[in-house]
């Protein structure tokens, strides 16, 4: 087999310190899909980084088609035909999604100004070529994180790489568009072009790779072909022990209602119904899971719980009480926490330390202040035992956020929301973008949670996900609850397809 | 050797900075000047010769100090508000106003003489917060237009209603001595208030590190959508840094006017507001460091002055320097490579993966 891409010896450490590669060697065979898995903070975005030329490493060479290259910069990767989808997308927010599209290849009008008409058009294209639906004259900052991602994928594959790596291009994706990407990653592939592909699922890494590189603590563990490895033997591989993939267990009993939604509308700006008369309860000991293609209201149903945003019509109701004008604060004090589905623009605060992350949503409290001075010492402490706790990969509780991994900064925000007194828990792609390991950990700890007699909201755009953990679930389709499902243990995902997809609808579906 | 060049690395940069801006222009020094011996003594040494210079070191420091705390509180929130200049002239005018027009025995006087300067202020950095807060305003722009009016509104104040027509020339009246900051080392001009700007560092320090409000002000600044998410009230702070940052400008505005003059004889504005943004910045909005700043700034402009009096070069020497560090500290790149290289010595020596703190 061809190489195209040799890694040999890496050795990369951060301006902090921080060892994230070492000793790194991998081969990828031209013309493969291959896989690199591993737990958060093993070093596999600070790889492909390396690759890239984002950042350069202490020691170690890369040849790309038998040639040895030295890389100062995305640039010169692009230039020799790399591409890169980024785990934390890198699109320009205050540009369209058309100009960000031929953002470094402008089609030109007079040699000087973007034509802007050419960049619609080769978007719109590039849109319909791979079937992902995107608006094309939006600001990027206006777009919802899933959409995003959309955009960040086809810029790359609009590049037309010949080596194209794609660090967890699907964690913002639903499962359809997931479908649509894997066919038109493996039509690359006919077409001799080659690609390494990032996933904590593993069940996708199983369904699209050829090969497969484990790491784990900043070194290669080992690289195998896909076939000689189940999903039990990656993840054993990753973590060193065996993990669960199955369903939990439904609670002994439920209570009454602690969370009540009744007959809420919402209409945005440009007059555009979001939300249509959705109403539902949730009880003591209950998680209920809401399906759904992402896009279709979820974003504002949350909002609207946790106070974020105004409904239009109906009311929420915490433990029979309206949250009807009420601020975050109160309704969070109410019983409400909140991991939310974009945690670099509402989880973290990524500038500052873990400490400061944490107590957001307390500070104000006894004892993390005393009438208006912060004890340190406490928080401090605090923030040691959280970090214990969810196992997070940190220097130390005065790391800056923005220097962990994307999956430890997500176990940061659980973190919080799951350590915040709260009856009612929403929890918004709680898992997103965390290694199996702590993934099983997270869903331990929504079990007991479950079991401590607390309600539990899940939205999730991973159905197995939603089927593992819910007790009851319900479906959204262009704002509106279309099915409800109290029989978990008997439906599959391929049951809820048509239901998400809008082609199936149950009468009075409300719950 | 590393560890502590780690330890203090920002510090360092600053201090190297420093010796930059200042080799370039003992550069530019030596080509301009026919005399450069003696300009240079007396560019870099002149402002020590003298007690009487020494303390004018420190008395022009402390206005600075106060503006820059108060740009300090506004830019930590992420609110960029420039308006120091405009709070501390309106507030030094009305608060003028307020002093020559009452009689109250000293121990009222002064604190009240100050706060009425400081709530003055406050309610004038209020407009930028509130249109900001509620329509979104960019409060960049209004609160430098703010300055513009503030200084026309102060004038008019001053010279159509408090001038000391007797003066001849424009000034207020003279305070009542109840309103007056005392000069505590005969022969110099220090004043009370140069020691409460100090005092105020501090309170400023403590208060956005140590407390609750500042740590809301922080996180606004931070992550706005963080802070609204996690309960923060983001309009109350968008509002309430400014109104803070303007009660600081107009309070160190009154100082000086109760501490050096003794009545209000600004015809210019006094150009305190924009020293402060630079002080901000050289000490990266950190009250302690601000203080540092304002003495090194306030140390330049008076090795700019001596040198007008006494050399062929001039003053705005000093201005080169300054922009040249402001450049220097503000370019995140400046010396990072070599912070690096350290960093990495330094890990690999003891070759140890980190592990997560217990
Ligand atoms: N810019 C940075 N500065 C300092 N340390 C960093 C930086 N980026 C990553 N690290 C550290 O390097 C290690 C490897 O991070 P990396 O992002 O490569 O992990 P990853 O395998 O992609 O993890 P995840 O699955 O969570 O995305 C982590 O411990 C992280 O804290
Ligand atoms: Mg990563």
């Amino acid at each position: 087999m061809e190489k195209i891409l040799e890694v040999k010896g890496i050795l990369k450490i951060y301006p902090n310190g921080v060892i994230a590669n070492k000793d790194v060697s991998v081969d990828i065979e031209k013309n493969t899909i291959h896989a690199i898995v591993g737990e958060n903070g093993a070093g596999k975005t600070t790889l492909m980084k390396v690759i890239f030329g984002i950042t350069q490493p202490q020691e170690g060479e890369v040849f790309y088609k038998g040639e040895k290259i030295n890389l100062k910069s995305p640039h010169d990767a692009i230039e020799i035909g790399i591409g890169m989808v980024h785990q934390h997308l890198m699109l320009a927010p205050d540009l369209t999604t058309a100009e960000n599209m031929v953002l470094g290849i402008e089609p030109l009008r007079g040699k000087i100004f973007l034509n802007i008409d050419k960049a619609f058009e080769v978007t719109k294209k590039v849109s319909q070529d791979y079937g992902f639906d995107i608006p094309i004259d939006k600001k990027i900052k206006d777009l919802p994180i899933g959409i995003r991602q959309r955009v960040e994928i086809l810029k790359a594959l609009f590049r037309n790489a010949e080596l194209l790596i794609l660090d967890e291009p699907t964690t913002f994706l639903t499962p359809q568009e997931i479908d649509v990407l894997f066919n038109t990653l493996k039509d690359l592939k006919n077409h001799g072009k080659t690609i390494i592909f990032i996933s904590h699922k593993l069940k996708e890494v199983k369904q699209i790779a050829d090969r497969i590189t484990v790491m784990s603590d900043a070194k290669i563990v080992t690289t195998k072909e896909a076939s000689e490895l189940t999903e039990h033997d990656i993840a054993y591989l990753m973590v060193g022990r065996d993990i669960s993939f199955e369903r939990i267990s439904p609670p002994e009993k439920m209570g009454k209602p602690l969370l009540s939604v009744q007959n809420i509308s919402y209409i945005n700006d440009e007059n555009v119904k979001l939300l249509n008369n959705v109403s539902f309860d949730i009880r003591e000991s209950e998680i209920l899971g809401l399906a759904g293609v992402e896009g279709n209201g979820q974003s504002e149903l949350i909002k609207i719980i946790t106070g974020l945003l105004k409904a239009s019509e109906g009311n929420i109701y915490i433990k029979g009480e309206s949250i009807k004008g009420l601020s975050p604060r109160v309704i969070r004090e109410m019983g409400i926490a909140h991991i939310p589905e974009d945690r670099m623009g509402y989880g973290v605060a990524d500038k500052t330390s873990l400490e400061e992350n944490f107590i957001v949503d307390r500070y104000y409290k006894s004892p993390f202040s005393k009438i208006f001075r912060l004890i340190w010492k406490y928080i401090t402490n605090h923030s040691r035992k959280l970090i214990e706790q969810f196992k997070i990969l940190t220097l130390s509780s005065k790391t800056t956020v923005s220097s962990l991994s994307g999956g430890n900064i997500q176990k940061v925000v659980v973190a919080r929301e799951l350590s915040s007194e709260h009856e009612i828990l929403i929890a918004a792609q709680p898992t997103r973008g965390i290694d199996v390991g702590s993934e099983e950990h997270v869903h331990n700890l929504l079990k007991n949670t479950r079991d401590a007699g607390k309600a539990i909201f899940l939205i999730s755009a991973d159905l197995d996900e939603i089927l593992k953990l819910s007790t009851r679930i319900i479906v959204i389709y262009n704002g509106e609850i279309v099915a409800e499902f109290t029989d978990v243990p008997k439906i599959s995902g391929k049951y809820l397809g048509p239901y998400m997809l809008g082609v199936k609808k149950q009468e009075a579906a409300v719950g | 050797m590393d560890k502590f060049i780690l330890k203090y690395f920002n510090l360092i940069r600053t201090i190297i900075a420093v010796a930059i801006g200042i080799t370039i222009s003992v550069f530019i020094i030596y080509v301009m000047s026919e005399t450069p011996g003696l300009t240079l003594r007396t560019f870099l040494l002149g402002p020590f010769l003298s007690k009487s210079r020494v303390a004018n070191i420190i008395e022009s420091a402390s206005p600075v100090i106060f503006c820059g705390l108060a740009i300090a509180v506004a830019f930590q929130a992420e609110q960029f508000n420039i308006g120091a200049e405009g709070a501390l002239f309106i507030g030094a005018t009305v608060g003028t106003a307020f002093a020559v027009s009452t009689h109250l025995p000293i121990f009222i006087h002064i604190p009240l003489t100050l706060l009425v300067a400081g709530i003055v202020g406050a309610c004038w950095s209020f407009i930028p917060g509130i249109l900001k807060a509620k329509w979104e305003a960019s409060e960049l722009i209004s609160s430098l237009m703010l300055n513009y009016v503030a200084y026309f509104l102060g004038l008019y104040l001053i010279n159509y209603h408090f001038r000391d027509k007797g003066a001849g020339y424009l000034v207020s009246y003279k305070l009542p001595e109840t309103a007056w900051l005392n000069q505590f080392i005969g022969g110099t001009r220090i004043h009370w208030g140069i020691i409460l700007s100090l005092t105020f560092a501090f309170l400023v320090y403590y208060f956005l590190y140590h407390t609750t409000l500042g740590y809301e002000i922080r996180t606004t600044g931070f992550n706005l959508r963080f802070a609204k998410f996690g309960g923060i009230n983001v309009f109350k702070i968008i509002i309430l840094s400014q109104v803070i940052s303007g009660f600081i400008a107009g309070l160190g505005g009154m100082t000086e006017v109760m501490g050096i003059h003794r009545r209000f004889n600004w015809q210019l504005s006094p150009g305190y507001g924009w020293d402060g943004i630079v002080v901000a910045i050289i000490g990266r909005n950190h009250p302690l460091l601000i203080i540092v700043a304002s003495l090194f700034l306030s140390y330049l402009s008076i090795g700019g002055q001596v040198l007008n009096l006494l050399t062929d070069i001039p003053s705005e020497i000093i201005v080169v320097i300054q922009s040249i560090i402001i450049l220097l500290i503000t370019a995140e790149a400046f010396l990072s490579q070599w912070k690096y290289r350290i960093t990495v010595r330094e890990a690999a020596k003891k070759e140890v993966a980190y592990e997560p703190t217990s």
